[in-house]
């Protein structure tokens, strides 16, 4: 099958990659750019750990044909952190005990800063609903809730 | 239409580990020429926390600093044998074998450090920020980095230590039945309030209220994360999760992680925890352990708050919609029963 040529901004990056037609985003991200942050995990958009910002907006790499990203910005989990300094959503994260084996980690991060760069001082039900995409089989979603309030309040208690 | 209120209550009482072949672990802790302890283990954390508890038991017991504690669990191949991550019995089964595996080594590091020193090993003690000094007389004293760098390049020791736990072996009484299949038991009461739909048979949890005695918690922010993602997992199993099929016909059974249902994060509800610590006699530092058994009170719970709200008894899990419909147009219509 004839490869195409693709071109996108990654975590601020130009890169460049060949690749087959009907190849989706997140192969494209792990097996081709070596950015292992988004997760597979159902590969049908049912668990959101594959998550990623296109241009800001909340997408799932899975099921996004990595052709259409051409020319575009994709922001993964890896983009968050700062050498060796973690990102006010990561720390408050780490704080509240939001992770326990992590797989649906990098999708919460990224779903929780689609939600706080278009609003940043959410509600708890606003929350919810933003990460209602993603599945945890850890936590019982309450610390990972707690952890994206922590982050929006810039560490303040938040009644 | 109407939506019912109830409220049930369970109490566990739950073996950690289990029986079978003494149900042990073990595990292997040597000291590097850094003075730096590495645990070998084969144990596996899934995220609970077991990394962190062992490494608190291993420094705790080697009275080092917990950084200077590695906690190994990388092949099953190379490290000692475990039977495994489950029954809320890491902390008790694997910690328990770390204890002793420290406690061998801090005996050699102790013998080493008493012959750079020149004293008798039976009068030092460790200040647990990395020194080890005669008892009384803090000035004479040696670092455990020195007294690896000793053990290593001039005495020819290996600070390390062996460790297993193993249950002994409880036979069945042929008169009566009667055995101890465990040496150690956590306990739970959990108060679960639901909603039921009559007309289309949902259940929406709206409240818990639990108290978990579990020994002494080692970790309390790790025992806390497990309970409150125990009793979500509780929650899941009551009302979603099954790999059979809601109907009769297998077809439309779940195929995949997409159509086995779990809850989100809009389905779970308040839910305050205490926590006893009532410390167990062969536990580690009096740990139990807060695994599987933070999810079990959870289910009896639930099926009791449902006949409270609408008189049935279900005895299947899940308790799906269909399966509380048909109970409730299988007695005529809800029977809400006395509010408790």
């Amino acid at each position: 099958m004839a490869k195409t040529a693709l071109q996108f901004r990654h975590n601020g990056r130009d890169v460049a990659i060949f690749v087959d037609g009907g190849t989706n985003l997140l192969a494209a991200l792990r097996e081709l750019i070596g950015d292992m942050t988004p997760k597979f995990g159902c590969g049908q958009g049912g668990c959101g750990a594959c998550s990623v910002l296109i241009d800001g907006e909340l997408h799932l790499s899975c099921l996004t044909l990595a052709e259409t990203v051409a020319g575009r910005s994709v922001e993964t989990l890896d983009s968050l952190k700062d050498g060796p300094n973690l990102h006010p959503l990561q720390r408050a994260f780490a704080d509240n005990f939001a992770a326990q084996c992590g797989y649906c980690t990098p999708g919460m991060l990224m779903a929780a800063k689609a939600l706080l760069d278009r609003n940043p001082q959410p509600s708890r039900t606003e929350v919810i609903e933003a990460i209602s995409g993603n599945i945890c089989r850890c936590t019982g979603y309450e610390p990972i809730i707690n952890a994206v309030l922590a982050a929006a309040s810039g560490g303040r208690a938040r009644a | 239409m109407t939506r019912h209120r109830g409220r049930g209550i369970a109490s566990i009482n739950y073996p950690i580990g289990m029986n079978l072949g003494g149900d042990p672990s073990q595990a292997l802790v040597h000291s590097n020429p850094s003075g730096k302890f590495t645990v070998a283990l084969s144990s596996i954390d899934l995220g609970q926390g077991m990394k962190s508890v062992t490494r608190q038991i291993c420094a705790e017991t080697l009275g080092v600093p917990v950084e200077d504690v590695y906690v190994d669990t990388a092949d099953s191949d190379t490290g000692p044998h475990c039977m495994g991550s489950f029954a809320s019995r890491g902390t008790h089964r694997v910690g328990n074998a770390v204890m002793m595996a420290a406690r061998e080594a801090r005996g050699v590091m102790m013998e080493a450090a008493a012959e750079e020193l020149e004293v008798n090993a039976a009068d030092l003690e460790t200040d647990g920020r990395g020194n080890i000094h005669v008892k009384g007389a803090p000035h004479r004293s040696i670092s455990t980095k020195d007294v690896a760098i000793a053990a290593q390049f001039k005495q020819g020791k290996t600070i390390s230590g062996r460790g297993i736990f193993l249950v002994p072996l409880s036979d069945v009484d042929p008169e009566t039945g009667e055995m101890s299949p465990a040496t150690c038991y956590a306990h739970a009461c959990l108060v679960a309030e639901v909603e039921v739909d009559d007309e289309t048979g949902e259940v929406a949890m709206v409240r818990m209220d639990s108290a978990y005695e579990l020994g002494r918690a080692l970790n309390p922010r790790l025992v806390e994360q497990q309970l409150v993602g125990g009793a979500w997992m509780g929650i899941s199993h009551a009302l979603y999760e099954t790999p059979e099929p809601y109907y009769p016909d297998p077809s439309h059974g779940p195929r995949d992680f997409v159509e086995y249902l779990m809850p989100g994060p809009g389905d779970i509800c308040p839910h305050d925890i205490a926590v006893l610590e009532r410390p167990a006699a062969d536990g580690p530092f009096g740990a139990k352990g807060p695994g599987e058994m933070c999810a079990n009170p959870v289910l009896p719970a639930v099926a009791n708050a449902i006949f409270n709200a609408v008189g049935v008894r279900v005895d299947e899990l899940p308790i799906t919609p269909e399966r509380v419909l048909r109970a409730i147009k299988a007695q005529g219509g809800a029977r809400p029963q006395a509010r408790r």
